[in-house]
This record gives structure tokens, sequence and C-alpha cells, in this order.
């Protein structure tokens, strides 16, 4: 397919850049793979990236409804931290960021990994008193994160109002090496060395239901014919429910809009990621200018990708009296994600009742920062049948009562 | 060299000069100038630098669809980067300057990439970038963020305030154009209540610019009655520079009105949003002429042929000298005839069209004007600006026929109806072969609760593009939209308008100019001109696998930028479908997200700011706390005294000191944020069995009792004393911050769940305030100030209440502590609080009665062991883990969370549970330090086996204490503990019994 390089465009320049190849095939179905994913979003591609790189399985073949990259990787705020409480969530999304960091350089297809760093305001006391904890277990997680004063968060982010009125900042929890991504770039670059591994991505390939033989998936009917597979990994976050329905078991998830905004594009003025729980929005700048911001989910159940307008209003409010120079600047475009919720708010990364039949799902509000590690993980548990990163991630947590909690942000004070 | 023509110009007032800057120079023009216009009549060609090559730009619309004239306008307070120059009206003073270049506009160093683009295709920085590795974060990326952006950051805080208007209306019209006025008469006619909006500060769109006669009349005099008869209906509400923003689901329509952006000196607020929940919607919305690609089209002076006509007829404002006209439709004629009518120069029309054998070409041939059909543009000669045009033959590769001069192109490659708020709420388009566009699917509208279309769709977004059938679709779709109301209002719209249409030649449709242009060409044929997207990205694009309409946009960022495709969409689409071997319908479009022009922030945080965003909550007490140096804290939207500092004294000091004077003496406590539910009804005893784990059925009238509410999965969410005020009645005390919450719970529950139960709840949190009195001497001074009431010790026995009166003021008295102390928390009306509390204060002066605050509160309950819901709790502890047995009832059969509490996680004998923990040295634990174990688990994080959920310097015992959750914790009485700290010495610990003060409870029981 042709090695990335500067080298390389200088040398296509010269010939009209006719000589660039196809970044992933676009092949036929085969009728059986070892592997199948369902869903070619990032969390499916890199488990078949990973497959294949750690585990030596090749014979792979990554299905995906519409196009690659259309879910949530491609409609999310690129956020990426590690600064989670629980151990178990802490060594996942260290592990995906420690990935990141080489992302580029590993898929030969720039990500744009940039580690500016991200702050959480704390504007209560309860809220200092959260993440003075969350620094410790961090720094026993081996997650590099620090408390900072007001004084610090104005100097690494010049544009906050750190003195109210409403919520004065009291101080974050500053991970630097946070920071953000390139969305899209994240699915295509696992998809071209998927591609490159000899795997097959095969868009407009959508799964209509699960084959089982004496317990075990044995294949999958699709609108593009049947295929037969020794594994088969559900990776289709807000959809799961259905797949899973296909294989008759049930997951204890529910699909909700995340609501997200950009504004027209300005010149860099916020070198880092901020998150404000209290007032509830987070905002950073993309390399483009344009001011990235979320919100919350919508408090229905839904499978439209659509905007809806009142997380919307109350997300801007927040962040104009957090950010007040952002009054006069305008809102360019708003979307929507379909994210998928489980009871605890952590993901599944499990074997089910179906032998041989793996879901990785559940990422609601923050999967794009944990898709390296995910695909780690998850590749390690389908190929191996456990791993370490999604020991406590399991279908079983539930009926056990052993939750992964960190809503410990969202409690409240007397 | 001023470009403004001798006459004409129907919207501006020739009478009424006005002065402004552009770029620090001073300039002049009309009022009803658009800054783009008076920029245009004063003879400035190049308006700004795209955004990733920083290539010279003029202008190329008329309207909110213009992606090149982005100017910064205003200053400081004012200061609005990225403002389009053509929808911004003069005034008087106004200060614009143009954007993303350095050093200045004429000479910008930036544009050294534009002659390096070839080496910038698309996506190229994907590929490149990778090494070495640090460099993306501190050299690469800065240097990409700072070329890109466009406008400069506002730096101060906005000086102007915006408000929200919500309204509800039978049918709401989007565009005021000569469709929208005919719908909306017609809906008016047949008696529904219509708002007509128009994102111009004009009535009649472009009907006038267009020459259309309605009803044997001009357009401009057809608009002026019909305006007028619209006027006349009180039924009828009308708003011009007012857009139609975004539609969401279920008929929310946003509405962007701007007041004051014209007219800076008034004083209203300058942005209006409207939320619109209507009826029907009829989108009026028009359409959208599309460019032509060509190389070099993206030079200043090549103009949208409809834009080119707007700026004559509008502002009497000479694009060009001489024009050179490209079209691929007859619309375009209008523009050669409309510029030869005031006296300018048209070098050509060229036609794409083998023939052009329309009225309208007739009659640009009987003008005299040179028409040759089957002639493209090869090539645009100049650097800056149009200075010349190569003509070639279109059906070639672009071999040169020979060159025209030209200071002007206008270009027109055919009208896409403007569907964007069609799609917005889900409404569905097709596409249109014959012109060459998508347009909405009357079959697949977009619906609303009912099931049932929400919205019609009227004149030329419908895909009408001639003014006659315009007005009767227009006509048609204002009747349905006031059918779909019922028939009840019984009156009949009248006969639709009739339009006069000349006659036309169909259109052809036209992706690349001349039909097979090399590469070279292909490479300098612009699609967005913003965004600096050409034909041969998308064919890159395609080349590379990114075949998707949305890998496409997303790959080239075609159609990303402040315009969001307007003008660049379907010509992209087109591309992509032609490189793909694929009809246009099957490649598709990309989603239409909301706003359909940018909306101001400000706009939509509304009035809500400063003082008016998340107003406090605040108590009856709450202006005393104020004059009495109340140290502040955020607690959910209310602000409660953290501590009442004397002169000169710490924050600490003074926590000290109001806990020692409460432990010795009294303390006061504003307790009013405290939530209070009322649950009452026939089933309101088994409600409560359900929601608490304590048995509250069997409470005694009279009575209290401490009870805990779980989660479905059995973790303790909230706790709080439920007194039983009568047979059907209690009232439940929840957390400050959790009043809401348990509220909307509680309802969730009753309507989902125990719909039948016969149960009401009322939330009276800011019905009562409550002050607590604690201390030794509380009941002392309480007899003082109520001398009839009994609270000795056996008439109001701990967890009792009463009622009577203090002061002279009705209370409930609760005989319950949360301190440790002998303690009453009292309860009165509101309006009457703060005369309590002024006369607690002063009946307890020679007690030494001392005002305290949620840190002595805190520090009180820690001292006694009390836990407090988000200390002690995170949502993953369950009241075992606390020790709180006591509070769960055996009898039960069930309550939310009891069958999540057996499962067997729950109830693993490792769960970390509740000890209190001293510190060897009497230093006070960090807050949330962890408790180490030996080893790391596998995934390499070091082991853990405790943490400190609360810790705090206690003047009682004047040693730091702390309660935390430890594995086993109760079992391990005198173990020492290890906790590292941040930059630090770790710091040990003596697992020990958590209640620090007073363990036999003889203080509070007193």
């Amino acid at each position: 397919m042709g090695h990335y390089s500067a080298l390389a465009v200088v040398r296509e320049a010269f010939r009209d850049h006719r000589g660039w190849q196809r970044a992933w095939k676009s092949p036929e179905p085969r009728r059986r793979y070892d592997v199948v994913i369902v869903g070619a979003g990032g969390h499916g591609l890199a488990t078949a990236y990973y497959l294949g790189k750690n585990h030596g399985i090749r014979n792979v073949a990554v299905l995906e409804k519409g196009w690659l990259g259309g879910g949530n990787t491609g409609r999310n705020t690129t956020i990426i931290r590690s600064n989670y409480l629980q151990d178990a969530s802490a060594a996942i999304y260290e592990k995906a960021r420690t990935l990141y960091e080489t992302l580029s350089q590993d898929l030969n297809y720039n990500v744009m990994f940039s580690p500016r760093g991200v702050m959480m305001l704390a504007q209560t006391e309860h809220e200092v008193r959260g993440y003075r904890r969350t620094a410790h277990a961090n720094a026993l997680q081996g997650v590099e994160t620090e408390f900072i004063g007001p004084g610090r968060v104005k100097e690494l982010c010049p544009i906050i109002e750190v003195r109210g009125p409403r919520y004065p900042v009291l101080g974050a929890l500053w991970q630097p090496r946070g920071g953000t991504a390139r969305h899209d770039a994240v699915a295509w670059g696992y998809a071209r060395k998927c591609s490159e591994m000899g795997m097959d991505v095969i868009q407009q390939c959508e799964v209509t239901g699960i084959r089982t033989s004496g317990g075990d998936v044995s294949g999958v009917v699709t609108t593009r014919g049947d295929i037969d597979c020794g594994k088969l990994g559900i990776v289709v976050a807000g959809h799961s429910g259905h797949l899973a329905d296909m294989a008759g078991f049930r997951l204890p998830i529910e699909s909700v809009a995340l609501q997200a905004l950009v504004s027209e594009p300005i010149k860099p003025c916020m070198d880092v990621v901020v998150m404000a729980n209290t007032v509830h929005g987070y905002m950073s700048q993309s390399d483009k200018g344009e001011m990235v911001i979320g919100g919350g989910a919508d408090g229905f159940n839904n499978y439209t990708q659509r905007g809806s307008f009142s997380h919307i209003e109350e997300t801007v409010r927040a962040l104009v009296e957090t950010f007040p120079m952002i009054s006069r600047l305008k809102m360019l475009r708003q979307w929507g994600g379909i994210v998928d919720m489980t009871g605890d708010r952590s993901p599944i990364l499990s074997g089910t009742p179906v032998g041989n039949l793996f879901v990785n799902c559940g990422w609601g509000t923050g999967g794009f920062k944990a898709i390296p590690g995910s695909g780690w993980g998850f590749a390690e548990l389908m190929a191996k049948g456990e791993s370490p990163l999604c020991a406590e991630f399991g279908l079983d947590r539930f009926r056990e009562g052993r939750f992964i909690d960190e809503s410990v942000a969202a409690g409240v004070a007397h | 060299m001023s470009r403004r023509l001798p006459k004409g110009g129907r919207l501006i007032d020739r009478s009424k000069s006005l002065g402004f800057s552009f770029n620090g120079k001073e300039m002049r023009g009309y009022a009803g100038d658009t800054l783009a216009s008076a920029l245009l009549a004063e003879g400035q060609v190049l308006m700004g630098r795209s955004f990733k090559h920083h290539r010279p730009r003029g202008i190329v619309a008329s309207g909110p669809e213009e992606p090149n004239a982005l100017m910064g306008l205003g200053r400081d307070g004012t200061f609005e980067p990225n403002a389009r120059a053509t929808t911004t009206e003069l005034f008087q003073g106004l200060e614009a300057r143009s954007q993303n270049h350095w050093p200045s506009l004429e000479n910008d160093f930036g544009a050294i990439s534009s002659m390096l683009s070839r080496f910038l295709p698309s996506g190229f920085y994907y590929k490149t970038f990778l090494w070495p590795r640090a460099f993306w974060k501190h050299v690469y990326e800065p240097a990409i963020r700072l070329s890109a952006g466009l406008g400069k950051p506002p730096m101060r805080r906005d000086t102007d305030h915006y408000e929200h208007f919500n309204i509800t209306i039978d049918v709401l019209v989007i565009g005021g154009g000569i469709s929208g006025l005919a719908a909306a008469s017609a809906a008016a006619e047949s008696g529904a209540d219509v708002l007509l909006v128009e994102q111009d500060p004009a009535w009649g769109g472009r009907a006038p610019v267009d020459g259309a006669r309605i009803d044997g009349m001009s357009a401009e005099e057809w608009i002026g009655s019909t305006l007028q008869s619209l006027q006349s209906m009180p039924n009828v509400r009308m708003r011009t520079r007012t857009t139609g923003s975004g539609i969401h689901d279920h008929g929310y329509v946003l509405l962007h009105e701007r007041l004051t952006d014209h007219a800076p000196e008034h004083s209203v607020p300058r942005h209006r949003l409207w939320k619109v929940r209507a009826g029907q919607v009829v989108a009026a919305t028009g359409a959208i002429e599309r460019p032509l690609s060509f190389a070099g089209n993206d030079r200043p002076g090549c103009m949208l042929a409809s834009a080119v006509r707007d700026y004559v007829v509008n502002y009497g404002v000479a694009p060009g000298e001489r024009t050179v006209i490209l079209t691929n439709n007859d619309d375009a004629y209008r523009t050669a005839l409309t510029l030869r009518e005031a006296g300018l120069g048209v070098s050509a029309v060229l036609d794409t069209r083998q023939q052009a054998t329309g009225p309208l070409a007739a009659a640009a041939r009987d003008a005299g004007l040179n028409v040759r059909p089957g002639c493209g543009i090869a090539g645009i000669v100049g650097r800056n600006r149009v200075d010349g045009v190569q003509v070639c033959r279109q059906d070639s590769d672009g071999e040169v026929i020979d060159v025209i001069q030209a200071d002007c192109v206008a270009m027109s490659g055919g009208w896409s109806p403007a569907t964007h708020v069609w799609c917005h709420a889900g409404g569905k388009l097709s596409w249109n072969d014959e012109a060459a566009h998508f347009a909405p699917d009357p079959a697949r509208p977009p619906t609303g609760v009912d099931g049932m279309a929400m919205m019609q769709v009227a004149g030329s977004a419908s895909g009408a593009i001639h003014s006659g059938t315009a007005l009767e679709s227009a006509h048609a779709a204002g009747v349905l939209a006031g059918k779909a109301l019922g028939e009840s209002r019984g009156r009949k719209a009248g006969r639709a308008p009739a339009g006069e249409d000349e006659g036309h030649q169909p259109m052809e449709p036209v992706w690349l100019v001349p039909a097979r242009a090399p590469y070279a060409k292909r490479a300098k044929s612009w699609l967005d001109f913003q965004n600096d997207v050409k034909v041969s990205d998308i064919e890159l694009a395609a080349r590379e696998g990114y075949e998707s309409v949305e890998h496409a946009k997303r790959y080239t960022t075609l159609g990303m930028a402040t315009d969001q495709g307007k003008l660049s969409n379907i010509n992209g689409l087109a591309i992509l479908s032609r490189e793909l071997g694929a009809p246009i319908e099957e490649v598709g479009t990309t989603t239409f997200r909301p706003p359909y022009v940018p909306v101001t922030m400000g706009a939509i945080a509304g009035e809500a700011r400063g003082e008016l965003f998340q107003p406090v909550r605040k108590t009856p007490i709450h202006e005393w706390h104020e004059a009495n140096g109340a140290h502040w804290e955020p607690v959910g939207h209310w602000r409660r005294p953290y501590a009442f500092p004397v002169q000169g004294e710490s924050v600490h000091d003074a926590v000290k000191r109001e806990v020692l004077a409460t432990r010795s003496g009294v303390g006061l406590l504003d307790a009013s944020t405290l939530g209070k539910l009322v649950v009452k009804g026939p089933d309101a005893a088994r409600f409560l069995d359900m929601l608490y784990t304590n048995m509250m059925s069997t409470l005694k009238p009279g009575k209290c009792r401490y009870g805990l509410m779980c989660s479905e999965n059995g973790f303790l969410v909230d706790d709080g004393v439920v007194a039983r005020l009568d047979g059907d009645t209690w009232l439940c005390h929840t957390t400050s911050g959790g009043a809401d919450r348990i509220h909307a719970s509680m309802e969730e529950w009753l309507q989902t769940e125990w719909w039948d139960w016969k149960v009401y709840v009322a939330n009276v949190t800011e019905q009562f305030a409550q002050i607590g009195v604690a201390g030794p001497r509380a009941r002392d001074l309480l007899n003082e100030l109520g001398p009839s009431m009994d609270l000795g010790r056996e008439a109001l026995s701990f967890m009792a209440w009463t009622d009577g009166a203090l002061g002279n003021v009705p209370v409930r008295v609760f005989r319950i502590s949360f301190s440790g102390e002998l303690s009453f928390e009292i309860a009165a009306p509101a309006g009457q609080a703060r005369a309590l509390w002024d006369r607690l204060l002063e009946a307890g002066r020679p007690l030494g009665m001392t005002p305290y605050g949620t840190e002595a509160l805190h520090v009180m309950r820690a001292e006694k062991g009390f836990i407090m819901i988000g200390d002690e709790t995170d949502g993953t502890v369950t009241p075992q883990d606390l020790g709180l047995h006591w509070a769960i009832s055996k009898r039960k059969d069930d309550f939310l969370g009891k069958r999540a509490q057996e499962r067997e996680h729950m109830t693993d004998p490792l769960r970390w549970r509740l000890v209190g923990l001293e510190t060897l040295d009497g230093s006070v634990l960090p807050d949330g330090a962890y408790a180490t174990d030996e080893g790391v688990n596998a995934n390499g994080q070091q082991k853990t086996q405790g943490r400190v959920t609360s810790t705090y310097y206690s003047p009682t015992l004047d040693r730091g204490i702390a309660m935390g959750l430890v594995e086993r914790g109760p079992d391990r009485m005198g173990e020492i503990l290890e906790f590292p700290v941040i930059d630090g010495e770790p710091v040990r610990a003596r697992i020990v019994n958590p209640v620090f003060h007073d363990p036999d409870g003889e203080k509070q029981n007193a």
C-alpha cells in the first residue's frame, strides 16, 4: 500500500499524485474467517489490528454496516485522558493513552495525538476532595496527574474566568500527557494497517443474524451473504443490544444521544483541554481552530444521531460563563452520537453465554480515548480467553455486583 | 476607483452616506448597503485569504452562503471574528478587518503555501509529520495551528446581552421571498396563526432582482401589496433579520434574530433566540446558485451570476466593468441583460450547452451580446484578480481558443434548493436529473409527534425554480399547512398568485469546465473556496479509497468551512460520483446539521449570564450570613456559609472556634437547605418501605427515624431523618444536594412502576427554613424563647418531634443531632425564619451563642463518626460497608437495593468497611489518600487496602482524625496502615473506632 512519508508526498507531487494506492482494499467477503469482528469503528479495527500484531491472527474480517469510523469514532470530541479513579479503568485508559503516544508511528498514519494536557476543574469543595482523591489513586496506578491551584489553571489556560462569579475555580486535576487526536485518522490508520496485514475490512455489509452450533458461535448472516467464523467479536456500541439479541442473550445497555458542537475556527487561543463538571461542559481547540464542545446526554433512549437543543443550550451557557470570550463566537455545527451506557457507566469487554462470542461495548461517553487499549485488551481476550486489562470488565460483574463506578465526581454533599 | 453606478440600487438610500473603515482605511457607503456592497463600491476586490493556502479571495456570493469575505468586526467587547461581509449591514462607524494574513492582506507570508500546494494535497498531513515523534507537539502542530484558524479570538468579555423568546404557533413560514409571502398568505387566509420570518432586512427575496411579474404586477408591486395585506391580518406576525436556524424533533424550531447588529447604538438585546413550537413549518428557504469548476475559478472577480445581478440591482454597484458570463442554464442570461441595462460591459456569454435557444438567450442576442454556445473557460489571466478569461470549447481538454479581457466572471452551474431545515429533522431528499439537484421528497417528510408530516416545502426550496411553479407550490404548501390544523378554522384560502414565466431551455449539468480538463487544470479548479478543496482533491480521496461521501468530506474537508458547503457540496458530490462511476443519488449527501447559518454562542446562552447563570438559591437567612462575614461554599445551587471568620481571624481558626463554642455552650446553624419532601397518601407507608432500607410504616406519629436510601444496585445514595406527621403523612429529610434528585426519583417510581399507588410527593424545601441549635446549653436557650413548649428530656425524647411556638414564631422542633451534642432542629415557615433566627441570636447572646458554618458541621459529625453522603459514599458503598446494618430492616420482603445487596460481591467479607483512622503523629491525613498493600496487581498497579473518606483537624481532640474504608477494617482494630503522600513521606495511621467523641452518646441524649 506504500509507505507514508514526506518523501513519498514529494515524489507523488511530481506525478500528479497518481501513484497513491488505496488506503484499504474493498474486498468481497470470503466464506470463512478465523475471527470476524462486527463493527469497523475504532474499537473494532483496533481489535483486529492487535489480533494480527500481537497474536498473529490475520485471517480476520471486520464487517461494517455503513462506512468505517462512521459511528462514535467519527463524532466525538477527541479527548484522551486516563485520570480515572478505579484501578481497572485507570489501567485500560492509561494503556490506551500510552499506545496513543506512538500510534502515528506504529500505524505509519498521522493520527495527530497531541499531548497538550487535560484539566478537570474543581468548582466546589466536594470536587476538590474528589480530585485530590483521584490524584492519590493515579499516583499509585502509575498515571501522571497533579492537583493544581487556580493560579496555575489560569496560567495554562488564560481564557478561563477563574474568579467566577457563580462558581470560582478552586483548582483542577491536571494530566499533562492527556490531550486530543484526530478522530477519523485513528479509524483510517487502523483500517489501513489491517488491510495491509491481509485482513478484510468490508463496508456496506450489515450483519442480520448470528448462527450458532452446539452453544458456540459458527458464523454470521449478512446482507452480503453468510460468513463462517471461529470466533466472533461484537463491537458496535449503541447497537450492541440488537446484535446480542440475534445471538439470544441480553446486555445491560441503554442507548442515548450525546450532544456536541463546534464553533467557527479562530486562531489558537487555548492550548489545553478543559472539562468543567460542576457547570457541565468541556472544550478544547482543534488544530483547525474550531472550539470543540461537548455536553450532556439526552435524558431518553434514542437511536437517531440528531442534535437536540436543550443540552446544547445548557452546555453553551456553562461555557460562556467559564470562558466569557466565546460569547461572540458562532456555533458552526451541532450533532449527536449514540452512546451505549451500562449500569455502572463502565465498559463491557467480555465473553458471553455463547461460546467463542465476545462483546466489547458500553464505552458510553468516553470510548474514543480508550480505543488502542480496548483493542489491545479485547484482542488478547479473544485470542487467549483472558486478559488482565479486561478481567474486571466482564458481564458477570452485573450479576455479582462487582461494579466499576466512576461517578464519584457526581456524588453529592450536604 | 468607485464602482458605484450613477443610478439604481433598490435597497440603498443615497441620501444617507455612512462612514466606515476597512483595515484602518476610511471608506463610505450608503444606508442599505451591506459591508460587501460598500467594499465593492469602493473598488475593494481583495477581501481575505483562504484557510489552507492563504490564497487571495474576493466576494463570491451575496448572502449567507459567502465562503470568502469574512471579516473581524468591531473591537474589544464588541469584536466578532468571521463575520460575513455579505450579510453585515453597514452602519456609521463600522470597523472591519480582513483575516488570516500576515503581515497584510496584500502581502501574506502564508501565501507561500499556495506555491507549495502541489506538495500539500488533501490529507497530506496524515502521511507526513511523523518523525521525529516529539516534533508533532512542539514544532509541526503549533505551526499548523498558527496558519489555520481564520479570525482572531475575541479577548474581552462580550458587552452585549441576549435573550430568548418562547412561542407556540400554528404555522411557521421560514423565508420571506415571494414563495414565503404566498405560503403565509394562504395559511393565514385559512385561519391559522402564522409567524413569517426572513433572514434579510428586506422582504421579497430574489424576485425583484430577477424581474419576475406576478398577477400582472411587477414583483416589487406584488410584494408591497401582499405585505400590506399580511400586515393587516391580526393572525400574522412577521420578523425580518431572523434566520430559521435549526429544526429539531417534534416541530421544535430555533430562530435567530439579529436586533442591533445593524444599529449598535440601540441598547436592546443584540440577538434573540426564538424557541418555536410550530404545528406546521413551511420551508420557503429558496435556492442557492452553484459555482462552476474551472481552472482559476477562485480568483477575486469570479462570482455567482446571481450575486453579480444582486450587487447591480440592489446596491447600484458594478462588480466589474467587463464581465464574462459562464453558464449551463438560462438564468445567468438575466445577469447579462441586467449588466447591459446598467450600461456595463458584457464581454461574452459562454454557454457550456451546445446550443443556446431559450427566450433569454434570444433576448441577449437581441441586445447585441456575444453569446457563445458550447464554450467554457480554460483559465483565468491575473494573479490577485481577474484580468482576462481564456476561452475553450467545453467538450475539449482546455485548448485555448482566444483570450477575452475581463475583470469579472459571473458563473452559474444551476440552482440547488436550500433543503437544510427540511433535513435537520429527518426529511429525505430525492435527486432530480433534469434540474441536477437534490430536492425535498414530499413522500418522506419530517414527521411530528403524531407521525404525520410536520413540514411543507414551498417555492424554489421545493425545486420549483421558476416563479410560476414556485408560487403555485408555495400557495399549496400554505393551504396544506393551514389544513393540517383541522378544518375547524373554517376559512378558505384565496387563489394562488400567478407568476409569469418566459419559458426556458433546460439546463445541462456541468461538473467540470472544460469536460476533459487535465490534472493541471483540475488541481486549480476550486470546489470549496474557503477550505481550498479542489477537484483533484476529491479525485485523490476516491482513488485512495475514501469512497463514502462522509470519508471524502472528512479527508478533504470539503464542505466543512464556515459556509458548511452551501456552495461546494453538490459540486464535490458530482465529482466523487464521477470518480466512483456511481450515480449521484447513490453517493448521497452528507448529513445536514443545524444551524443553517452559524449562531452566536451568546444568543444560545441567552439571559443566563453572570448573576443569572444558575441563580443562587438563598435561604431566608442568607442576608444575615452575608452581613456577618460568611465565607461561602457552593452546595448544589445554594451557597452556604463555610464559616464565619471574625475580624482578622483565619477560616481555619473560625472553624475551630465555632466547634469549641458549640461543644461547650451553644451553636446555631442555618440548615434550611436540607431537603424536605412531604410524602402523603393511603399508600405512602408501603411506598416509603420500598424506598428506604428501614421500616417506615411502623414509625409512630410524633417520632423520627434516620433513614437510608439505596439505588437498585444496592449502593447508598441518600440519607436523612424521616418524621411521621400523622397517619398517612411523612416528612422525609434529604441531603441538601439530594433534594431535587430524590424528589425526581420518587416521582419516577410513582409514575412508571407504582403508578396505581395513591401517594403524593411535595418538595417543601423552600417553604420551610430549618435552624439547628446544638450544644449543652441548647435546651436552656429554647426554654427562654418558648416557655409554653415542653422540650424536656422526657416530653421530647431523642428522635421525637413536636409543634409549638418559639419567640412567637410557629415551629416544629425535631430532637435530632448531627453534631453529637444535645441538639434541636427547628423548622419554621420561610417567611418568619429570619425573625426566629434574630430572636435566637438575641436570646443566645448571654449564653455565648455562636453561629457556625458547614465546615464546623462536618468536623463535628466526623468527630462523632457520622457518615456524610458524598464523602463516605461515592456510588460504590453499601450501608453494610458503613456499619449501618442496624438501619436495614430484616423484616421487609423487599426494598430498593435489597436483592442487589445479596449479590456475591456485596457480601464479600473482603469489602472495604468503615473505620476511624488516627495518625501516629497526630497530623491530619490528606484528603483521599490510599492505604497501600504489598505488591502490584495484574496490571502492574500498586495494590491498595483502604482509603481516607473524611479527614479533619479535630478542635475537640486537638489532633487529626479521619474516617476511612479499609479492607476488613472493623476486624483489624489497632493495625497500622501506611498512606503514601504525593511528594512526601508516607503517613502512618492506626485503625480505630470511628466514633471519636462521646462514644456512649451521653451528650446527645442529655
